[in-house]
């Protein structure tokens, strides 16, 4: 098989996105991190860091918590999406 | 009036599951709860699961449970970048009833398993999220869900590793990435002859194949495929403090996995359906929270019950067990018709007297072992290494073996760190 991108690889999952966004980040405090480790956490590259600053986009989130986690400045504010929306498995 | 059940178990997976079918069998109102649209929908596991525990709820239940196949076959590998050195073992016996274990897909398991339980009795409320505990005074006396109150006298946590309704409760405090590891799978579509020749399987024989080195770059944490029906399941299991530090994510370990060439050949031409990542707490006895209070209980992961040796990493069996022994507590408070912490405290010595807490004990020291990086990175160099001076005939006169790995060590491993490794195996595995 050949190497695809984590975007790629999302796409084969079945989302049911809801309009209420489940995570968000404090970019005030985002911009002062030096370690950023979400982005080497979030397995789903929600995260990104463009020129000086962390974006995220909750879209493909995979709710494992990892970001949560890691953050060791508790900038992420971490919750799941409403029932019945978000990662929706067909195999697990 | 409200419904006042007697039991809502938070959680449709195997520790929800296994507690709402005990409780409704033995004639309490039961509800479970389960956010996903469908018990399943939001769980993963690498996908290899052993059966005891669940063979005493439901004897031959691979008859009826969406098994994929069972497993006849353990292989385990030692990768380094281009090399790979590996062990089997298959007995007769796994081919046979019960069976030893199988390869299952949590999407249909848990839909099956939820199914069990719906059938027992309880109430299945899928779609449906706790979003916080009622309380009457200090004791837990429900929970709140889509905008409604749902009185009960007692709330069983089964709500996974990231448990919110125990970190409500108090019981628990912050999660550290130093003892979570991350799991990642992709299952990936294979035509079921293609399949089967490749990992030289007939009917529905499996394969369970685990694999550490290289391609986690020292990072505490290994790879695993598993044979399903038509696909496999294919996987990375990583520290989640060491992905971290290292400045790496679990996809691209993956994805260095992927590439290997033992492995490329087995997944060519396959076809990726779902990617899957998922949390598991490994630091064992360290980190179970406080299991119960007033008229509140926790199981499976959310309690942390997870037995990760090395060679095994086990979640299930922990999971249904625990899930049996809350809801033989909450039976027992029910009789004697009270639900305080006191009378519940018959819960952890249930759990104490099965293998829960025993295997948690005994493998107390195992996951501060399993930190050491010789284990994913040295060792598995020195065995390839070693392997292939053995092998490799060059024409040139030939060396004895105790003088080729004396060679091998060289550079990458002392005898002294051999010995404590060999120590701290024997304290901690």
């Amino acid at each position: 098989m050949s190497s695809a991108s984590i975007e790629d690889k999302l796409a084969n999952n079945k989302y049911d996105i809801d309009k209420e966004v489940h995570v968000s980040i404090r970019e005030d405090i985002c911009k002062k991190c030096d370690e950023h480790y979400c982005l080497y956490a979030c397995p789903a590259d929600c995260f990104k860091l463009t020129e000086d600053h962390i974006t995220f986009s909750y879209e493909g989130c995979l709710e494992c918590g990892s970001c949560k986690i890691v953050c060791d400045k508790d900038a992420i504010d971490w919750t799941l999406p409403r029932a019945g929306f978000g990662i929706c498995y067909q195999y697990g | 009036m409200k419904q006042r059940f007697d039991a809502i178990v938070v959680g449709a997976g195997p520790a929800g599951c296994t507690c709402g079918y005990s409780l409704a069998k033995a004639g309490l109102e039961t509800l479970i709860v389960e956010r996903g649209k469908f018990a399943g929908a939001k769980n993963m596991w690498g996908g290899a699961f052993y059966g005891p525990t669940l063979f005493q709820l439901f004897p031959r239940f691979w008859e009826e449970a969406p098994i994929e196949r069972y497993i006849h076959r353990h292989r385990f590998s030692l990768l380094t970048q281009d090399s790979s050195l590996s062990a089997e073992f298959t007995t007769k016996k796994f081919g046979e009833p019960p069976y030893n274990g199988f390869s299952v897909l949590r999407a249909k398991f848990d839909h099956w398993f939820a199914s069990k339980a719906e059938q027992a009795g309880a109430i299945i409320a899928t779609g449906l999220q706790a979003e916080d505990l009622l309380w009457d005074r200090n004791t837990v006396a429900g929970i709140k869900a889509g905008g409604d109150e749902l009185p009960a006298s007692v709330v069983i946590a089964c709500d996974g590793v990231n448990s919110d309704l125990t970190d409500k409760a108090g019981l628990r405090g912050k999660l550290l990435p130093r003892d979570i590891k991350q799991g990642v799978k992709e299952v990936i579509q294979i035509p079921r002859h293609l399949l089967e020749q490749r990992f030289n399987l007939s009917g529905e024989e499996g394969i369970a194949w685990e694999f550490i080195g290289s391609f986690t770059r020292g990072i505490p944490g290994g790879a695993f495929i598993y044979t399903n029906k038509e696909s496999l399941s294919v996987g990375i299991v990583a520290q989640l403090s060491a992905l971290c530090e290292k400045k790496i994510g679990a996809n691209d370990l993956l994805e260095n996995f992927k590439q290997h060439p033992s492995v490329a050949a087995l997944l060519a031409g396959g076809n990726l359906v779902e990617y899957s990542a998922h949390l598991i707490p490994t630091s064992g006895k360290a980190m179970i929270p406080t299991l119960y209070s007033d008229g509140f209980l926790v199981a499976g992961d959310a309690a942390s019950f997870v037995l990760a040796t090395g060679l095994t990493l086990e979640g299930a069996n922990f999971a249904i067990a625990s899930g049996t022994a809350a809801a033989e507590a909450v039976i027992r408070a029910k009789q004697k018709r009270d639900f305080s912490r006191k009378s519940l405290s018959c819960y952890p010595e249930l759990l104490k007297q099965s293998f829960v807490l025993k295997d948690l004990k005994t493998f107390k020291k195992a996951s501060l072992f399993l930190e050491n990086s010789r284990i994913y990175s040295q060792y598995p160099e020195l065995a390839c290494d070693l392997a292939n001076k053995i092998f490799t005939n060059d024409g040139k006169p030939k060396k004895k073996i105790w003088k080729l790995l004396k060679n091998s060590m060289k550079d990458r491993v002392a005898f002294s760190e051999i010995l404590r490794d060999l120590i701290q195996i024997k304290r901690a595995l």
